[in-house]
C-alpha cells in the first residue's frame, strides 16, 4: 500500500512538471494549430541557462537564496525572448503556408537549439547546484521532500495565475478569441501577432520555470533533456485535451501519475518479464490509446470536419 | 405508382442546441428531378451531408435502393451509388480536369498496389478505360477542350461542370447537386438546365438543392420545402408553388 | 507508350548506366571507406524513397520510419547470426522482415490513421521510441535483442556460394565486399525507383493525391480513405524492412543505437528538402544529405585546425546544426522542396 500512495506522490510532482511544460504546447496550438516541437528545447535551456547563473553565483560564495532567485529570474528571461525569437523569426512567416511546413520548421528549430545548446554546455551531465534545502517528511508510510512539495505548490499557484490572467484579463479574452477564430478576431480588433507572440512568450516562461524544476528535482541535467520531457508534456497536452489549458494540466498530473504507477508495477504486472527501465513506453501507449478512442482528449470539446 | 429510389425517415440531426434537422420524412422516386428548397439555414446541406455520410444523423435514417444506408461511411455511399457535388466546389484543385474525373472512376475500378507495380494486362486494360471513360465524360459536360488543365485554373461555371462530371464517374444511380447555379449567370444558368434535362433523360435520379426557384419550379418533378429543419411540404410544383406556409417561410414571417 | 526511348533519352540512360556502373571503382581509388560511404546514400535513396510513398504521395507525416527499418534489420539480425543460432538465405528473411514491418505499419497505422496529419505524426515519433526502447531492453530475463550491445557476426548476403562479403574475382576484376553490395544496392533502388512511378501513375496513386488535395471529396467520391492511407503506411512500412534487412547484412552488426529518433527526422528531411513527391528531388535529397556531412565530417575538422589553430566546434554537433537550419530555411524560402515536381510547387507556393 506505501508503494501505492509513494508512487501517487511521485507522480503528482512529475506530473506537475509534465503539466507546466503542456501548457506551452496547448496555447500555441490551441491558437495557431502548430505543435511547437522547439519547446522542449526551451524548458532544457532553461534549466542549462539557470545552472549557469546560479552555479556560479553560488561558487562565488553568494547566498543560495540569491543565487537561487536570480538563475529562475535569468531563466525565464532568456526563455521568454527565445519564445518571442522562436515565433517571430521561424514561425510567423509561415502562418499562411501548408500545416506540415511549419511542423517541419519546428523539428528543424528543435535540432538547432539542442546543438546550440551542446556547444555552449557541452555534451555531459551537469549537475543542478542545490537550491532548496534537503528536508523529509513521512505521511502514512509515504517519503516526500521539501523539494516535491514545492514543486507541486508552485506549479499550482502559476497555473492558478494563469488561469486568472486568461479568463480575467483583456488579453486573455484576446487569445480566446483567437483559438476560436482568428479572422473574426482580428476584425474585432485583436492584435493577433501581438495575441501569438503572447502565447509562446507565457509558454515559454512556463516552460522555464518547470525547467528550474526538473534541474532541482533530478539535481542533473544535459542538452538532450528537453526532446523526452517534450513528448511526454506533449503527451498530456493531448490526453487533457489539446487546446484545452485547464486540461494540459489535468493531463499532466494524469500522466506522470500513470507513468510512476506503470513503472512500480510493471515488473509484477509481467512477472518479472519487463522492468521499470520501461517507464517511457507508458507516455506512447496512453497517447495511441487516447487518440484511439477520443481523440479529442478527456476534457477537450469535439472537433469534427466540416463539409 | 412510382418506385422508390430514396427514402428518408424521420431524419433528425442537432448541433448543441440548434435543431438543423426535426424528423425529416421525404422520398424520392426512380427517374425524377426531385428539388429541396427552403430558406437560408432551413437544413438542406445538413440534409445531403447526413444522406452522403459526412454526418451521422442523430435519429431516423435513410433506405437507399431497398436497403439502409450506414451512416458515417461516404465512401459507402458513392459505392451504393449516391454522388454529390459541393454548394462551394470542392475539387482536386491542383490535378488536371481529366484527372479529377479519372478519380471519380476509383469506386468502379479495381486495380490495385499490385497491379500498378506489376502493370499486368488487366492493369493496362483497366487503366485504359478508366482514361476513355473521363475523357467521354468530359465531352458529356462539354469541357473536353480543358482535359489537361489543372482544376483551379479552370473557369467557374466550368468548375460545376467538372464537378458534376466526376460525380459522373462513380456511376451514380442518385446524382445530388448542392446549388449547381449559385453565382451563375443568366446564360450558364440555362446551359446548366439543359445539362441536367440531359442526366435525367439518361436515366440517373437527382437530387437538386437550389435558390434559384425558378431553375427549380422549371426543372423538378417534384419539390420538397424544408424550412427550420422540418419538412413543410412535398408536392408537384404547381402546389407547392402556391402553398400559404411556402410562401410565408420565404417572405419571413 | 515507349516514348522514352528516344535515341536521346536512350544515351542518358547508358550514360547514367555507365556511370552508376563505375561509380564503385571510381569511389575505390579514394579507399573503400568511400565505397561505404556511397552505398549509404543509396541505401538513404531506397529509404527515402520508400518513405516518399508515405509523405510525397498520400501526404502522411511519418515521424518514426526508422522503426520500420529497426523491425527488418533486427529481423535480419536474428534470423541469420550466432544470437540463435538460426542462419536463414537472405532470400528468405527479407520478405519475412518486409512483412514484418508491414504487420507493424498496419497496427499502427489503422487506429492513427484517421486522425489529423499532426497526430499522425506525434503517435508515429512515438511508436519509433517504443521500438527502440524495446530494443534497448529485451536483454533480460530472456535475452532477445542482447540489449545495448546489439547483434553481431551477422551472416553477409549470399546465393548459394556467392557471399557479398570478402573479395571475389569476377572477370578479371577483383570486387570487394561494399562494392558487391554496391551493386546489389543499385538494384534494389532502381527496383523502388520504378514502383514508385508505376505506383504515381495508378489508381492508387490518383487517389492518394486526390486524399492530399481534398480528403472530404475524395470521400464524397467513393474513396476508402483510411484503407488507402493505410496501404501507402504500410508499402513505406515494408520498404524500410527490407532496407533494415540489407542494412543488417551489410554491417553484418545492430544496435538500438541506429535507430534514433533523428535517423527518422534525417530520412523525412531528405524527402521533404528534395521535393515531396517528386521522385528525382527525393534522390537528390537523399544523395545531398547523406554525403553532405561525411563532407563535413572530413572538411571541417581539417579546415579549422588550418585556420585557428584549434578545433572550436565540435564537427558533429556543427553538422546537426547545419542540418536543422538547413530545414528551417528550406520551408521558409524553398518550402516545395529544392526540386520539386511542377505540380507540387504549385501547390505549395499558390503560383499558377
Amino acid at each position: 500500500m506505501d508503494i501505492f500512495l509513494q508512487q501517487i506522490i511521485n507522480g503528482l510532482v512529475q506530473g506537475s512538471i509534465y503539466a507546466l511544460v503542456a501548457l506551452g504546447y496547448t496555447m500555441v496550438y490551441g491558437i495557431m494549430g502548430l505543435i511547437n516541437f522547439a519547446h522542449g528545447e526551451v524548458v532544457m535551456i532553461g534549466t542549462l541557462v539557470t545552472i549557469t547563473v546560479a552555479g556560479t553565483m553560488i561558487k562565488a560564495g553568494m547566498p543560495v537564496v540569491l543565487a537561487g532567485f536570480a538563475g529562475l529570474s535569468a531563466s525565464v528571461l532568456v526563455c521568454m525572448a527565445l519564445g518571442w525569437g522562436l515565433e517571430r523569426i521561424a514561425y510567423r512567416p509561415l502562418r499562411n503556408a501548408p500545416r506540415l511546413t511549419p511542423l517541419i520548421t519546428a523539428i528543424g528549430m528543435s535540432i538547432v537549439l539542442q546543438n546550440l545548446a551542446m556547444m555552449i554546455w557541452g555534451r555531459n551531465y551537469m549537475t543542478f547546484p542545490p537550491l532548496l534545502p534537503k528536508m523529509d517528511f513521512e505521511v502514512a508510510g509515504a517519503n516526500f521532500t521539501a523539494v516535491q512539495l514545492i514543486i507541486v505548490l508552485v506549479s499550482s499557484l502559476t497555473m492558478g495565475g494563469l488561469l486568472l490572467l486568461v479568463y480575467r484579463t483583456k488579453l486573455g479574452m484576446a487569445m480566446r478569441a483567437t483559438s476560436q477564430n482568428p479572422a473574426v478576431a482580428s476584425l474585432m480588433g485583436v492584435n493577433i501577432n501581438r495575441v501569438i507572440a503572447a502565447a509562446f512568450v507565457i509558454g515559454s516562461a512556463l516552460g522555464a520555470l518547470a525547467g528550474v524544476m526538473v534541474g532541482t528535482y533530478y539535481e542533473i541535467a544535459h542538452y538532450q533533456m528537453g526532446f523526452m520531457l517534450g513528448l511526454k508534456a506533449f503527451t498530456a497536452a493531448v490526453l487533457g485535451g489539446i487546446g484545452n489549458l485547464a486540461g494540459a494540466m489535468l493531463g499532466g498530473v494524469l500522466l506522470g501519475i500513470i507513468e510512476a504507477l506503470g513503472a512500480g508495477y510493471i515488473g509484477d504486472l509481467t512477472g518479472g518479464f519487463l522492468g521499470s527501465h520501461y517507464q517511457d513506453i507508458f507516455a506512447f501507449i496512453v497517447l495511441i490509446i487516447v487518440l484511439m478512442f477520443k481523440p479529442s482528449g478527456l476534457f477537450g470539446e469535439k472537433t469534427g470536419d466540416r463539409a | 405508382m412510382a418506385e422508390v429510389l430514396l427514402q428518408a425517415n424521420q431524419v433528425a440531426k442537432h448541433f448543441g442546441g440548434v435543431k438543423a434537422l426535426r424528423d425529416v420524412s421525404l422520398s424520392i422516386n426512380k427517374g425524377e428531378v426531385y428539388g429541396l428548397i427552403g430558406p437560408n439555414g432551413a437544413g438542406k446541406t445538413t440534409f445531403f451531408n447526413c444522406m452522403t455520410g459526412l454526418y451521422v444523423p442523430d435519429g431516423g435514417g435513410f433506405t437507399f435502393d431497398g436497403a439502409p444506408l450506414i451512416a458515417d461511411a461516404p465512401h459507402q455511399a458513392a459505392e451504393r451509388g449516391i454522388a454529390r457535388t459541393f454548394q462551394n466546389i470542392r475539387l482536386f484543385g491542383n490535378m488536371t480536369a481529366l484527372e479529377n474525373v479519372m478519380v471519380g472512376r476509383h469506386v468502379r475500378t479495381r486495380a490495385g498496389v499490385l497491379g500498378a507495380m506489376f502493370q499486368n494486362a488487366a492493369t493496362r486494360a483497366e487503366e485504359a478505360a478508366i482514361r476513355q471513360r473521363a475523357t467521354d465524360l468530359l465531352h458529356y459536360v462539354r469541357i473536353e477542350d480543358r482535359a489537361d488543365d489543372l482544376a483551379k485554373n479552370l473557369s467557374y461555371g466550368d468548375q460545376r461542370r467538372l464537378e458534376i462530371a466526376r460525380a459522373l464517374a462513380t456511376e451514380p444511380k442518385l446524382l445530388c447537386l448542392d446549388e449547381p447555379a449559385a453565382g451563375m449567370n443568366a446564360t450558364e444558368t440555362e446551359e446548366l438546365r439543359d445539362l441536367i434535362e440531359g442526366i435525367r433523360a439518361d436515366g440517373t435520379t437527382i437530387l437538386l438543392i437550389e435558390h434559384d426557384v425558378k431553375l427549380v419550379m422549371g426543372l423538378c418533378d417534384r419539390v420538397a420545402v424544408l424550412d427550420y429543419g422540418a419538412l413543410v411540404i412535398e408536392d408537384v410544383p404547381a402546389v407547392v408553388q402556391k402553398d400559404q406556409r411556402v410562401i410565408e417561410a420565404y417572405l419571413g414571417a | 507508350m515507349k516514348k522514352w526511348l528516344n535515341p536521346r533519352s536512350a544515351f542518358g540512360i547508358s550514360l547514367i548506366a555507365i556511370a552508376l556502373i563505375a561509380l564503385p571503382f571510381v569511389a575505390a581509388m579514394g579507399g573503400q571507406a568511400w565505397v561505404r560511404i556511397v552505398n549509404f546514400a543509396i541505401l538513404y535513396v531506397f529509404l527515402a524513397l520508400g518513405l516518399n510513398i508515405v509523405v510525397g504521395f498520400a501526404g502522411l507525416l511519418d515521424l518514426g520510419y526508422i522503426a520500420f527499418y529497426a523491425v527488418g534489420a533486427y529481423a535480419y539480425a536474428l534470423l541469420a547470426s550466432p544470437h540463435f543460432g538460426l542462419h536463414l538465405p537472405f532470400w528468405v528473411i527479407l520478405p519475412i522482415g518486409a512483412l514484418l514491418a508491414c504487420v507493424f505499419g498496419v497496427l499502427l497505422g489503422s487506429p492513427t490513421l484517421k486522425l489529423r496529419g499532426d497526430y499522425l505524426a506525434i503517435v508515429t515519433l512515438g511508436f519509433g521510441e517504443i521500438v527502440r526502447i524495446f530494443m534497448n531492453n529485451l536483454n533480460a530475463p530472456v535475452n532477445i535483442t542482447n540489449g545495448p550491445q546489439g547483434i553481431t557476426l551477422i551472416d553477409p548476403v549470399a546465393f548459394g556460394d556467392f557471399k557479398f562479403s570478402g573479395t571475389t574475382q569476377i572477370f578479371g576484376f577483383a570486387l570487394s565486399g561494399p562494392q558487391k553490395y554496391y551493386y546489389l544496392l543499385v538494384v534494389l533502388s532502381i527496383l523502388v525507383i520504378i514502383i514508385n512511378l508505376r505506383l504515381q501513375n495508378s489508381r492508387i496513386g490518383r487517389a492518394w493525391q486526390a486524399i492530399r488535395e481534398d480528403e472530404i471529396a475524395a470521400k464524397a467520391v467513393g474513396i476508402n480513405t483510411r484503407n488507402v492511407k493505410l496501404l501507402a503506411f504500410a508499402m513505406g512500412a515494408s520498404f524500410g524492412g527490407v532496407a533494415g534487412g540489407v542494412f543488417a547484412a551489410m554491417q553484418g552488426f545492430v544496435s538500438p543505437e541506429s535507430f534514433s529518433l533523428i535517423e527518422s527526422v534525417m530520412i523525412l528531411a531528405m524527402v521533404v528538402l528534395g521535393g515531396m513527391g517528386h521522385i528525382p528531388g527525393v534522390i537528390l535529397g537523399a544523395v545531398l544529405l547523406s554525403v553532405l556531412p561525411e563532407v563535413l565530417r572530413y572538411g571541417v575538422g581539417p579546415l579549422q585546425m588550418a585556420v585557428f589553430g584549434k578545433m572550436l566546434v565540435d564537427p558533429e554537433s556543427l553538422r546537426m546544426l547545419v542540418f536543422g537550419l538547413a530545414l528551417v530555411l528550406v520551408m521558409r524560402f524553398k518550402p516545395a522542396g529544392l526540386w520539386p515536381s511542377p505540380e507540387r510547387k504549385r501547390e505549395l507556393t499558390g503560383e499558377a
